[in-house]
């Protein structure tokens, strides 16, 4: 594999990732606009037709439809998807005059940081734990710690995260009072959300680790080495992990992007002030521009991933055709 | 002799009601399984019958009760509350019974619309190939790429949640795991003798695809559906948590969740039961097709028939 050919690899995918995110924002765009006046939406029950029509005017809905959507493309180029009347605003609309209003790009790049920091903290947990939890069952297939291993991993992965998370809520929190219940801002914080979010994904990593390692540990070499008297759990961990890396790191980034959309829920649950909270907020008051931009980002994310995780594929598997 | 022994190998491969048995016998989790995921089909069709009470009516003399406590009707008799009542009132174990209808019957029939749609996309997709399975095969990518929660999410916002609703965009966001699944599988019998033989005889596509090579992929189709239906009873529940499927007064296990959550600190078992019962819900089913995995996998099938 040369790295004239990565490089083409990667361009293919990226304008493949990025047809697809237009393809995706422009069927957001078409439905945003069936779902009533922005305008009227803002102003709720208040003001005159022609606050309603200098309302419009602002927000450009008098355009032509095919302006506004020139405008919405360019918009997703340079990251902006206009301003928002509504989230945030203290005094939506005051007689007589326009309703303030507020660029809807800072509003969610401030939510990014919060979301980073509790993906990342999930899955780092959740690999530390995987890992050796997997290479452990692995070694010793069909014994009564292997099948434990198998049943607590099905167990995390049917987990209800939200559910857990109050549960964890009222014990550590309410109860024990150990943990704050909610909010940002110190380690304590990140505590409970992330645990609530890693039990999914270290059930479905550490049985990928099992059964990748399973299948690994059965070949040749393997044997050869055991025969020459290094201990299992030692070609286990440096040999075979390294063999069977490619599906793990396919699981590793495929929950990474299960993790970006778990927070959405997570997020409400602890009011940490991240993107998915913000998208729900956003999608419940019908702030169009918010919404847009919001779905954007998170889009963005799980399109980047999957990309990195291609990526990594290619460069850990030689036998990978670059197509 | 040759006949023979493809005889043989037949009387191997079909697995018959009492082997099945036997492999359950031998994992008492799996047997777990299917006996709460029996009860739980039953208390899905029957609700009507054996919930105590009326699922959606409130009642004013029994607000909050916790487990196992006695409280007045709202037309003077006695109503005994096993697991307790929530906020308004209503008996939780008939609003569990009637969750469970609404939660398995989105995981249900979506499974069933969108596992048709995508196992005839991805056969049709991998038998014909050429520009057919280009289109379809990119579609599926696309699909693919967007997290369906998401979509589902949006998708809810715009047209209502609703159970139609949710069983609708379910299909529509999951058809496509079945169709990369039945796309290879079909992908690697295209060029096989028995397929040829029977190309060669002058069977139809139709039914080269439907009784030849369709029968080669029920199993892994099995497996996966099972997973589905336990991916898309979480996914109804969190979205009727967040608001944006089932709707009030709607007895769904979401909702119950997200009802109990504003009382938290005074009534454990409002989020307690209902939560419970999507996870156990959810666990059966991921045990169930952990073990229909292993026992339909011919390699790992001596494990279980000596």
């Amino acid at each position: 594999m040369t790295s004239n050919m990565v490089v083409q690899f990667i361009a293919r995918r990226t304008v493949a990732s990025i047809i697809l995110l237009v393809v995706v924002m422009s069927a957001v765009f078409v439905a945003d606009r069936n779902i009533g006046d922005p305008a009227r939406m803002v102003l709720g029950d208040t003001g005159t037709e022609e606050d309603l029509l200098e309302l419009r005017l602002r927000m450009g809905l008098e355009d032509p439809w095919l302006v506004q959507y020139g405008r919405f493309l360019a918009g997703m180029a340079t990251f902006n998807f206009g301003e928002t009347f509504r989230y945030g605003i203290s005094k939506p609309f005051a007689h007589g005059g326009l309703p303030e209003s507020r660029e809807t790009l800072p509003i969610a790049l401030d939510r990014l940081p919060a979301t980073f920091v509790l993906t990342s903290v999930t899955i780092a947990l959740s690999v530390l734990i995987a890992l050796p939890l997997g290479i452990w069952a692995a070694v010793r297939p069909r014994t009564l710690g292997d099948r434990l291993v198998n049943v607590l991993s099905l167990a995390g992965v049917s987990i209800v995260e939200y559910w857990f998370a109050l549960i964890l809520i009222l014990l550590f929190a309410v109860r024990l009072d150990w943990l704050p219940t909610s909010g940002y801002g110190t380690a304590a914080h990140v505590i409970l959300p992330a645990l609530a979010l890693s039990l999914r994904p270290i059930g479905r990593i550490t049985q990928i680790v099992r059964s990748a390692m399973l299948d690994e540990i059965a070949k040749p070499y393997v044997t050869a080495a055991r025969g020459r008297g290094i201990p299992l759990s030692r070609i286990a961990a440096i040999h075979a992990l390294k063999n069977a890396s490619i599906p793990i790191v396919t699981t590793i980034g495929d929950e990474t992007i299960n993790v970006i959309t778990g927070v959405i829920i997570i997020e409400t649950v602890f009011g940490w002030p991240g993107i998915g909270a913000l998208t729900v907020d956003a999608l419940k008051i019908r702030d169009v521009p918010l919404i847009e931009a919001t779905i954007f980002l998170l889009v963005l994310m799980v399109l980047c991933i999957n990309l990195i995780v291609d990526l990594l594929y290619a460069v850990l598997n030689p036998r990978v055709k670059l197509g | 002799m040759a006949a023979e022994v493809a005889a043989g190998e037949e009387r191997q491969a079909r697995i018959s009601g009492r082997d099945l048995v036997r492999a359950l016998m031998r994992e008492p989790m799996a047997l777990l399984a299917v006996l709460f995921l029996f009860c739980l089909a039953l208390a899905a069709l029957f609700a009507d019958w054996i919930a105590p009470y009326d699922p959606l009516m409130p009642n004013i003399f029994s607000g909050r009760l916790p487990p196992l406590s006695e409280a007045k009707g709202m037309t003077g008799d006695i109503q005994f509350h096993i697991l307790g009542t929530d906020a308004l009132g209503r008996d939780m174990l008939t609003r569990l019974l009637y969750g469970a209808q609404a939660s398995v019957s989105v995981g249900v029939i979506a499974v069933a619309a969108s596992g048709t749609i995508g196992t005839v996309l991805g056969l049709i997709a991998g038998y014909y190939g050429g520009r057919i399975e280009t289109f379809i095969m990119r579609t599926v990518d696309g699909v693919m790429a967007v997290p369906s929660l998401l979509v589902a999410l949006f998708v809810l916002f715009l047209i209502g949640g609703g159970l139609f609703n949710m069983i609708l965009i379910f299909t529509f966001v999951r058809w496509v795991v079945y169709a990369r699944l039945a796309r290879g599988i079909t992908l690697s019998y295209r060029e096989s003798s028995f397929v040829e033989a029977a190309r060669a005889i002058g069977a139809r596509d139709s039914r080269i695809i439907f009784r030849h090579i369709l029968p080669n992929m029920i199993s892994p189709l099995l497996v996966l559906a099972t997973l589905e239906v336990a991916l898309l009873i979480l996914a109804e529940a969190g979205l009727s948590f967040l608001g944006f499927g089932l709707q009030p007064p709607a007895p769904s296990w979401g909702l119950m969740v997200a009802r109990g959550r504003e009382y938290l600190r005074e009534a454990w078992w409002m989020i307690t039961f209902p939560g419970l019962a999507i996870f156990l819900t959810t666990l059966s089913l991921n045990l169930l097709a952990n073990w229909l995995r292993t026992i339909t996998d011919p390699l790992q099938r001596w494990r279980w028939l000596i």
